[in-house]
């Protein structure tokens, strides 16, 4: 069986009876022990686990109970608690965290009959855009192991492009699905704000976080996405909206089709505008023309707003995440420092033991933000450029249908690069963090090569058009085939 | 406009707000770092916000409210297992006076 | 010199919520130690909060009653600060934008004045742990069961100026919240507790001096108390030439003293910022007119319709509304006897005498009313005199048996009043008989001698006989026979 085959694929093996969940099951775990020492791209693998749910799962396939996803192998990225296994969200202070409860995602994976092979490896915190602020140590990009697999979803980006497991969850604050799945050649979907629900899902922004895939194509995320989403009462910023037309493109074969609309994309102009990189700007030359051929029209349209996201993302990122992070005190879960003096004592070193010196860094600057003279100068003004950046978007989406826009300036960056420079690591997402900070739905999908490693284009469309963002995404891996080129390494175990 | 320039008295503080313990060796590095994030965070203090709304939620979505039903039962055990540092039922801390 | 003390009151108002105010967590007091923390109330990863709609419509409740501007488009914040009883590191409260602002309530104090008292604002939070120390060697315990409680806090303007008149706001509020069934205003179980701000000024002075904060007083008495030794504390030290410190204390009660919170850093920076897991409350017109209709009868409501339609002084009327149990059993005994006066004097006096001693509230009283109305019926219509019917009181609250029938009750043991004119009459010839000087002394004039020959012949009756009738028949008797 070809581990890079897709989810409709492996779904017409286990409905055949040709493969068996458990004999899935034991192909991806097989591939996890041989490769993963090199990449290491999980945290903690729950094998045991796993073949029990594949056993239910060919119970249920069996009984002709199963759905799209029943007995397919899946992994979280390990920031969504998952009953009864460790949740560490690559730190220190989760070392020996055992989640209580399952996410909702995790929940309704579950109730669709997938197998969770494990949990992926992250930036701490999702705090990073290289996953080299992981407490388990760095993935590794499986193009080339020198190179990073971007942050923070590194490991669910990396564990797909090589064939670990054929789907992964991820979450993206800034830009942390999309960027890791262009630096890995993977497709990776961050849906709109309050699509996917957050609980269960370890905070770092609140009002940036939200929950997607990475899969080979669109057609993978599609289904995943189609049982992922959806309203939860448990979230009070989930949204109240009707998964139909998500739900619509996984039912026939049709469902991707575009109907007779003429489609316009829009190209920002900021975007563009300070690239140096000639190669992908070639790369987007040759993705203009492909889709043109498709009869897609393109304007050239402005986001002047554009240049102050960056900063405008750090304020308010920051500030939430520093109070997201005071729960981790040590006193009811978590890493509690030996023998504490005191109160103060047994806080500050279960704290400052438990976090890296990214997370720190972040704690400080949303602490600082947040202060009393500096918070209307900050967080506030931040908040308020923040709709301005909003109001960008609206006014484009009046003209245009989606923005297309590279996902990054460059191809993955080699391990240690940036790491010693945290202002020139944070304009990584400069393409990614507008979509976010609107809550607009984005999209990476693989595009092109250069110097041996793939390069992302990043599709954003208005709100809750998810499906609009996946057909045109499918239109274009229809007409190329940068999705279905896999890493050397291990292609053949 | 607030002042630009993070002092190390400044990162101390905080720090203890924070309670996060800097090493004396790193407090130069974690200074140098932060002034840098706060002069790119500096960038955005140009544009012009005037009559503009702070933006709290990307959907400007209202609250939803939940009936008030008790749904949750008791897993004290479960919660409890999860530190080494509970007796009686109580988590327990180094003694706090007030 | 004379000094002017200037009072401003906070009191959190725990909400009569089934579940706590962000997750579906049970709110009942007394539970085993954390059997009532979830995952929200525990700060688990990953949890969310979901906002309770009975505790909104609480606060709405509160807000219409006192007249107060309702926040339309309210919002939460976060207070960040360290503390164990607080799990995610900060509390969820509404700094910027509370749902209840600018009031007012009429207090009326013990000498019959009345003062107006400001309110600021009431805004939602949520409730802390506990700590507790006993049994536990250089530990402290902290039980979360209280953390996620639904809290209304009330702050009042500084418009009070001794203990006496705050603790007639205090009571008010104490009032009203029970009227409004928005708090079971169970002091003893920490359901109403107040933080006071006190400060001294010179007579005539219109800026206010520096103040102090007493914390967590969680009761009438203590509030008294603690104001009294706060305002003396501050004025000696003024006198001596010394300054007030900006402080927050805490009430000794064991020592009458107050002292500086040992824990509380000084200006403490909370880093207040909209909670991004919460959205803003959206407020409509609809909601406030079905609150409207559904709120009862305010305690003021409920004074001026004992005063106007029972007939009862202003006083009195104050006093009985202060607690609705209290007004419900007072209404239920005028229910039973019909006489209003007579079952006003009873519930302030006896009843409540009683109540004190055996330290319950009303609703657990040893006297049900229906009885206490029985009796007060048979003193009215002469069937007991005064002193028999303190007797069966005493007895009944003893008994504590509702089952008890009053009629019965005095049948069985004979208590009835001598209504009989005959068995009087003999009584009161034999009295005549047996005390011939004080007859004399009568006839001569000394008619103050008749309370001695009233209370004789209730001796003899062993205070069954009416003493106004026995005074009638003595005074007739006296006067017509030789």
């Amino acid at each position: 069986m070809n581990p890079y085959a897709s989810l409709q694929m492996l779904r017409n093996e286990l409905d055949s009876r040709a493969l068996s969940s458990v004999e899935l099951t034991q192909m991806y775990l097989t591939r996890i022990n041989k490769l993963d020492a090199e990449f290491n791209c999980f945290i903690t693998l729950a094998e045991e686990k796993a073949m029990f749910q594949a056993e239910q799962a060919d119970a249920q396939i069996a009984a002709g109970q199963g759905g799209a996803l029943t007995g397919i192998p899946m992994a979280h990225k390990d920031i969504f608690l998952t009953q009864g296994i460790r949740t560490s969200c690559a730190s220190r202070m989760l070392d020996k965290f055992i989640a209580p409860y399952d996410s909702t995602v995790a929940k309704k994976l579950n109730h669709a009959g997938m197998v969770c092979l494990g949990k992926t490896n992250m930036d701490e915190f999702a705090m990073g855009s290289s996953n080299e602020n992981s407490y388990y140590g760095s993935t590794k990009n499986p193009w080339n192991t020198e190179h990073v697999p971007g942050g923070s979803s590194g490991g669910s980006a990396a564990a797909v492009a090589a064939a670990l497991v054929p789907v992964t969850t991820g979450t993206d604050t800034g830009g942390s699905i999309r960027q890791p799945a262009a630096f890995c050649g993977v497709s990776g979907i961050k849906p709109t704000y309050g699509r996917v629900s957050r609980y269960g899902m370890i905070a770092f922004a609140s009002s940036l976080d939200q929950g997607g895939v990475l899969a080979h194509s669109t057609a993978d995320m599609a289904l995943m996405l189609s049982a992922m989403g959806g309203f939860d009462a448990q979230d009070s910023t989930s949204a109240d909206q009707s998964m139909e037309d998500i739900l619509a493109l996984t039912r026939d074969s049709e469902g991707f089709a575009l109907s007779g609309k003429k489609i316009t994309i829009g190209l920002p102009k900021e975007y563009l505008q300070n690239l140096t990189n000639a190669e992908l700007e070639a790369v987007y030359q040759n993705v203009q023309s492909v889709f043109s051929g498709q009869g897609i029209e393109f304007r050239d349209v402005s986001l002047p707003h554009t240049h102050v996201a960056v900063p405008t993302y750090y304020v308010l990122a920051s500030a939430e995440a520093s109070t997201n992070l005071s729960r981790y005190d040590g006193v009811r879960y978590g890493h509690r420092c030996e023998s504490p003096k005191n109160l103060e004592d047994l806080y500050v070193r279960s704290r400052s033991e438990g976090f890296g010196e990214e997370v720190k860094r972040r704690i400080l600057t949303g602490t600082y933000t947040l202060s009393v003279g500096y918070y209307d100068a900050y967080y506030v003004q931040a908040q308020k450029v923040r709709r301005l950046i909003a109001n960008d978007f609206t006014k484009v989406f009046s003209e245009v249908d989606l923005l297309m826009t590279p996902t990054t300036p460059s191809p993955a960056f080699k391990i240690g690069q940036l790491s010693k420079d945290p202002v020139e690591m944070y304009h990584q997402d400069v393409f990614t963090i507008p979509a976010s900070l609107a809550g607009l739905p984005s999209m990476s999908i693989p595009c092109g090569m250069q110097e041996g490693l793939p390069l992302g284009l990043q599709l954003i469309a208005p709100h809750f058009k998810e499906a609009l963002l996946l057909k045109i995404g499918n239109l274009f891996q229809q007409h190329t085939d940068w999705h279905t080129q896999y890493p050397e390494t291990g292609q053949n175990l | 406009m607030p002042k630009m320039i993070i002092e190390l008295e400044d990162l101390k503080n905080l720090a203890r707000l924070a309670k996060i313990h800097l090493e004396p060796d790193a407090e130069e590095n974690s200074k140098t770092d932060l002034n840098r994030i706060m002069q790119m965070i500096a960038e955005m203090q140009s544009v012009d916000t005037s009559d503009i709304q702070p933006m709290a939620n990307p959907l400007d979505a209202v609250q939803r409210l939940r009936l008030d039903k008790v749904t949750e039962s008791d897993h004290r055990e479960e919660f409890l297992s999860l530190t080494d540092h509970a007796q009686h039922g109580f988590y327990t801390v180094p003694r706090v006076i007030e | 010199m004379t000094w002017e003390t200037v009072i401003g009151l906070e009191i959190h108002v725990q909400l009569a919520t089934n579940s706590k105010i962000f997750s579906g967590a049970s709110t009942r007091f007394g539970a085993q130690p954390n059997t009532q923390a979830c995952a929200v109330d525990l700060a688990m990863p990953g949890v969310l909060p979901v906002l309770n709609k009975q505790a909104i419509s609480h606060a709405l409740t509160f807000g219409l009653a006192i007249n107060a501007e309702i926040g339309l488009h309210s919002t939460f914040d976060r207070k960040n600060y360290f503390y164990p009883d607080l799990p995610k590191g900060y509390q969820i409260t509404q700094f910027q934008h509370p749902i209840v602002g600018r009031g007012s309530v009429e207090v009326i104090l013990e000498d019959g004045s009345h003062i107006n008292v400001g309110i600021t604002r009431a805004h939602l939070e949520e409730d802390a742990g506990k700590s507790v120390h006993e049994n536990m060697p250089g530990l402290t315990g902290i039980d979360l069961n209280r953390a996620g409680t639904p809290l209304l806090e009330i702050v009042s303007e500084p418009d009070m100026h001794s203990a006496q008149q705050a603790v007639a706001y205090f009571k008010k509020m104490h009032a009203l919240v029970k009227y409004l069934r928005i708090c079971d205003g169970n002091l003893n179980e920490g359901s109403m507790r107040c933080d006071a701000n006190v400060s001294i000024r010179k007579s005539g002075d219109t800026t206010l001096g520096v103040r102090t904060e007493i914390k967590n007083l969680n009761s009438f008495r203590f509030l008294e108390k603690a104001i009294n030794y706060e305002i003396e504390r501050q004025i000696e030290l003024l006198e001596s030439g010394q300054k007030i410190q900006q402080a927050t204390l805490l009430y000794d009660a064991d020592r009458n003293e107050t002292r500086p919170m040992r824990s509380k850093e000084t200006s403490e920076d909370y880093r207040y910022f909209p909670d991004p897991d919460l959205l803003p409350i959206l407020i409509t017109q609809a909601d406030i007119d079905v609150l409207k209709k559904l709120t009862p009868e305010l305690p003021d409501q409920r004074r001026l319709r004992f005063q106007e339609t029972l007939a009862l002084s202003e006083y009195d009327a104050n006093w009985l509304t202060a607690d609705p149990d209290i007004a419900d059993y007072y209404e239920a005994t005028v229910e039973q006897c019909n006489n209003t006066k007579l079952s006003a004097n009873w519930v302030m006096g006896e009843l409540s005498a009683v109540l004190n001693r055996q330290e319950l509230p009303i609703t657990s009283a040893p006297i049900t009313a229906k009885q206490l109305g029985q009796i007060i019926s048979k003193i009215a219509d002469d069937t007991i005199s005064g002193k028999i019917a303190k007797q069966i009181f005493d007895d009944i609250t003893r008994q504590a048996d509702p089952s008890v029938d009053v009629n019965e009750f005095i049948k069985q043991n004979g208590l009835t009043q001598m209504n009989d004119e005959s068995q009087i009459n003999d009584i009161v010839d034999q009295t005549i008989l047996a005390n011939p000087d004080q007859v004399q002394q009568f006839r001569d004039g000394k008619h103050k001698v008749m309370g001695y020959l009233v209370g004789q012949v209730m001796k003899q009756s062993q205070g069954k006989a009416n003493p106004k009738q026995v005074s009638e028949m003595l005074t007739a008797k006296l006067k017509t026979q030789p």
